[in-house]
């Protein structure tokens, strides 16, 4: 143990220089350099949109680099596929578990790597295997257990131990304790200070600041894709986020606010509650405004509003349309009382890919469009025209598919299909994500010129100098609530970010312990 | 590769009109090859017969072709078929009902098998696959209880569907034409049409985007089973009788004319004019191997090899577009 320490002092396991990663419209990775000794605890630290997810897939395997290099044990190294980062000894644990929830906790450890011999398994050699592995992690599970019978904080547990049988020395973490009580968490940090003390290098990341002085050693931040700072630990909260957001906002946004009209708010939200996903949402959004809700991924934002349009179900609280009170779950209520929803996965919820443009513009109001089930083709496709020319959309024509659109040109034609149907509040969810800046600025003119003709947003953004620059004002979630709403005038990156990371523990605790109760 | 890139080249017009995937030109070069290998095919009377052994697959595939475009699957045509001839001749021969009523209750049955499979999938949330399957079981069972196991003869005004007009229009032909007409313009003309494509191109974008998932699917599966029993009333009419055991697997046949005919399992893609091309290119290979004398063991090789090659050439295709 004390040779380990010893040799993890001084010897880096992993190094990446300079690591550039571009994706149609977008560059993920612009610069990133980061160094893991074996024996510590590295935090990565970022806004949504840093580019941590892009480094994180690329040491997986996920992605390769545009250029740059990556080092293990001082060696380049080039790892195109998940197995070449497992030779490495890289392990990574996203929030979305990598388990087979049927089988049981041995099968899961060992998946791929049973004990076997001429093809059969070999049962007791396997649970024996498992029982180590579970041991040395010192998870309290019987392995022949279905994973899906575990709580979050054990199939966690489980995928640690897995990562262990595959002799992992660098051990990637994304957001591990974001669905953990905090009795969970404090077992996790256990664990992880055990792995790092036997000399596992472990890249962690967190949105929650406070626990970045309990748990790392030294903090890598990341903004718009480039390392823009190492520091230790102990750095205070408000430093750290000033390293994350520190950017000033330029004419990158126009926002030609208008004055919101008075009287009766076009979107009213009461009391919005749903088990475990959010807690008494109310706000209001009247005509003309541009709301603002922002947060980190997982604060509940989209839960919200697609509780708002109808798509999911919520068990209490109410949502008024120009004072008419909606019905739950019902998407065409909520349309004709002139709702309309852009979400935030354009290509799985926005769009019908295999279907051509003209087709796509059109769903909306395929319905308005009908007479006695018949509909009017040359009134939809003179419509479609007029509304691609209006957004500027470059195709072939209204025939292309949608799939080989770029990605502003997809998101256009999403927000276009509410144009049509002429909507009163507008849900933008990530609207300009993944989309190259000339249509960025597009989309928001065109939320301009909505609010212009009384129209309302409500817009969702992970990008904070985005919805600093588009919004009319700003609600903030965490956890689950509505932590707070400011104002544009005296809202910064900074106060935005303090409330998105607020939220007492208690609340937190309530809220995981609630979800926990609802998956079992 | 050369394909795609010579569909490329084409005009829009003329790739439509060789259907979604060539299967016009595949059945041309089958056309070809039996006229060349029998002097027998290419004769007026046997191409009628081709067209009325056609006619039933055909019917049934213009069914299934609502259904496959929305990404579903419907196994039961074959037993609704059975089961709406047979309650058709039960009602006019035993019940006594007059034959117009008659009809009319066949028809019923097979809108209300279609229905159930409907419910099945949409509230239900059962997989299409397993929902049919268990009404072709219940559809396949109720024909042999109400006929007792055996043919009923059909009631004469109804049996004249399998006739011939004059000595060159049969009439299941006309029945299959006018059939392919009606889903062509529901496919491309009428809400349910075009919310089938939404739903089986992207469910939940056409879920967010205010159309009735429940309902579509429906009145997707409703039409499916009164093609079914409209191809088993046909079906019947050139047997005189209604058979309980009629029809049995061709489910399959139907589903393999529409994916020949160019739609995706997945949902999304199809079209009548390609269904038609399907169910032809099955019925012509048929009609000439037995020309040839190939045996009907050897010929189930054939269509089968066909069938895999056509998905398979479509696989292809999307794999080099994507």
């Amino acid at each position: 143990m004390s040779e380990i320490s010893e040799i993890s002092g001084t010897s880096e396991i992993l190094r990446i220089k300079g690591v550039r990663k571009r994706f149609p419209g977008v560059l993920a990775l612009d610069g990133v350099d980061f160094g893991l000794r074996a024996g510590e605890v590295h935090v990565l630290l970022g806004e949504n949109g840093a580019g941590k997810s892009t480094l994180i897939k690329i040491l997986s395997g996920a992605y390769h680099p545009d250029e740059g290099e990556i080092l293990v044990a001082g060696r380049p190294v080039s790892i195109r596929t998940a197995s070449d980062a497992q030779q490495l000894g890289i392990a990574t644990i996203y929030q979305e578990f990598n388990l087979v929830p049927q089988l049981t906790v041995a099968e899961n450890l060992l998946l791929g790597r049973q004990p076997r011999r001429f093809g059969i398994v070999n049962k007791r050699a396997m649970l024996a295997r498992a029982r180590e592995l579970l041991e040395r992690a010192g998870v309290d599970a019987d392995p022949r257990t279905p994973v899906a019978a575990l709580g979050i904080a054990r199939m966690q547990m489980v995928e640690i131990a897995r990562a262990l049988g595959m002799n992992a020395r660098v051990l990637i973490m994304d957001e591990p304790t974001a669905s953990l009580t905090s009795g969970e968490t404090s077992k996790l940090f256990d664990l992880v200070r055990q792995l790092r003390d036997s000399g596992t290098g472990v890249v962690f990341i967190t949105h929650h600041l406070e626990e970045i002085a309990q748990i790392g050693d030294r903090v890598t931040v990341l903004r718009d894709g480039r390392s823009v700072g190492e520091v230790p630990a102990d750095t205070p909260e408000p430093d750290l986020v000033r390293l994350m957001v520190g950017r000033s906002i330029d004419q990158q946004y126009p926002r030609e606010a208008t004055e919101p009209g008075g009287g009766t708010p076009l979107l009213a939200v009461r009391g919005l509650t749903s088990d475990g996903v959010f807690h008494d949402v109310s706000f209001d959004v009247q005509a003309g405004e541009v709301v603002g809700l922002a947060g980190l991924v997982g604060a509940g934002r989209t839960e919200v509003i697609r509780a708002i349009f109808g798509a999911d179900r919520y068990r209490t609280g109410e949502v008024l349309v120009n004072g008419v009170q909606l019905p739950k779950g019902d998407v065409s209520a909520a349309m004709k009382a002139g709702l309309g929803l852009v979400p935030e996965d354009r290509k799985g919820q926005g769009l019908v890919l295999g279907a051509d443009v003209g087709e796509n513009l059109g769903l909306v109001t395929l319905g308005r469009a009908s007479h006695a089930g018949l509909v009017d083709r040359g009134g939809q496709r003179k419509a479609a025209e007029q509304i691609a020319g209006r957004l500027k959309v470059r195709m072939s024509g209204l025939g292309q598919e949608a799939r080989t659109l770029s990605g502003g040109n997809q998101q256009k034609i999403v927000i276009g299909k509410w144009l049509l149907a002429d909507v009163k509040v507008l849900i933008l969810d990530e609207p300009t994500r993944g989309i190259d800046v000339g249509a960025k600025v597009e989309i928001y003119q065109l939320i301009n010129s909505l609010t212009a003709s009384g129209h309302a947003v409500l817009i969702i953004s992970s990008d904070l100098p985005e919805v600093l620059g588009m919004s009319d004002r700003i609600l903030v979630m965490s956890r689950g609530r509505l932590a707070g709403e400011l104002s544009t005038a005296d809202a910064t990156q900074d106060k935005v970010m303090a409330l998105a990371v607020s939220a007492g523990p208690d609340t937190h605790e309530s809220l995981s312990s609630q979800k926990e109760g609802t998956t079992k | 590769m050369t394909a795609v890139t010579l569909r490329g080249r084409l005009p829009g017009r003329l790739q439509t009109a060789l259907g979604e995937n060539g299967a016009l030109l595949g059945l041309v070069a089958i056309v070809v090859v039996m006229s060349l290998l029998s002097g027998n095919f290419l004769t007026v009377t046997n191409l009628l017969n081709v067209g009325v052994q056609a006619a039933v697959t055909a019917i049934l595939a213009f069914g299934s072709t609502f259904v496959i475009v929305t990404a579903g699957i419907d196994l039961s045509v074959g037993a609704v078929a059975a089961l709406a001839a047979v309650v058709l001749a039960w009602s006019a021969g035993s019940a006594g009902l007059p034959w117009p009523i008659a009809l009319i209750i066949g028809l019923a049955v097979g809108v209300v098998a279609g229905l159930l499979n409907g419910v099945l999938v949409s509230f239900g949330k059962l997989p299409p696959f397993i929902a049919t399957l268990a009404t072709q079981g219940v559809g396949r069972g109720l024909a042999l209880v109400i006929s007792a196991g055996s043919p009923i003869i059909l009631p004469g005004a109804v049996s004249h569907l399998g006739d011939t007009i004059g000595s060159y229009l049969p009439v299941p032909v006309i029945v299959m034409l006018v059939m392919g007409v009606i889903t062509a313009f529901l496919l491309s003309r009428t809400y349910s049409g075009r919310a089938m494509y939404a739903i089986g191109g992207n469910e939940e974008a056409a879920r967010l985007s205010g159309i009735k998932i429940n309902r579509q699917k429906l009145v997707t599966y409703a039409l499916s089973g009164l093609f079914a029993a409209i191809a088993g009333i046909v079906l019947a009419s050139r047997l005189d009788s209604a058979q309980p055991d009629a029809a049995t697997g061709y489910e399959l046949d139907a589903i393999a004319a529409v994916v020949i005919g160019g739609a995706s399992l997945s949902g999304g893609k199809g079209r009548a004019f390609g269904t038609f091309v399907g169910a032809l290119i099955l019925a012509t290979l048929r009609n000439g191997l037995n020309l040839l004398s190939v045996s009907s063991f050897w010929q189930e090789v054939v269509i089968g090899v066909v069938i895999a090659l056509a998905v398979l050439i479509d696989s292809l295709r999307q794999r080099n577009a994507a």
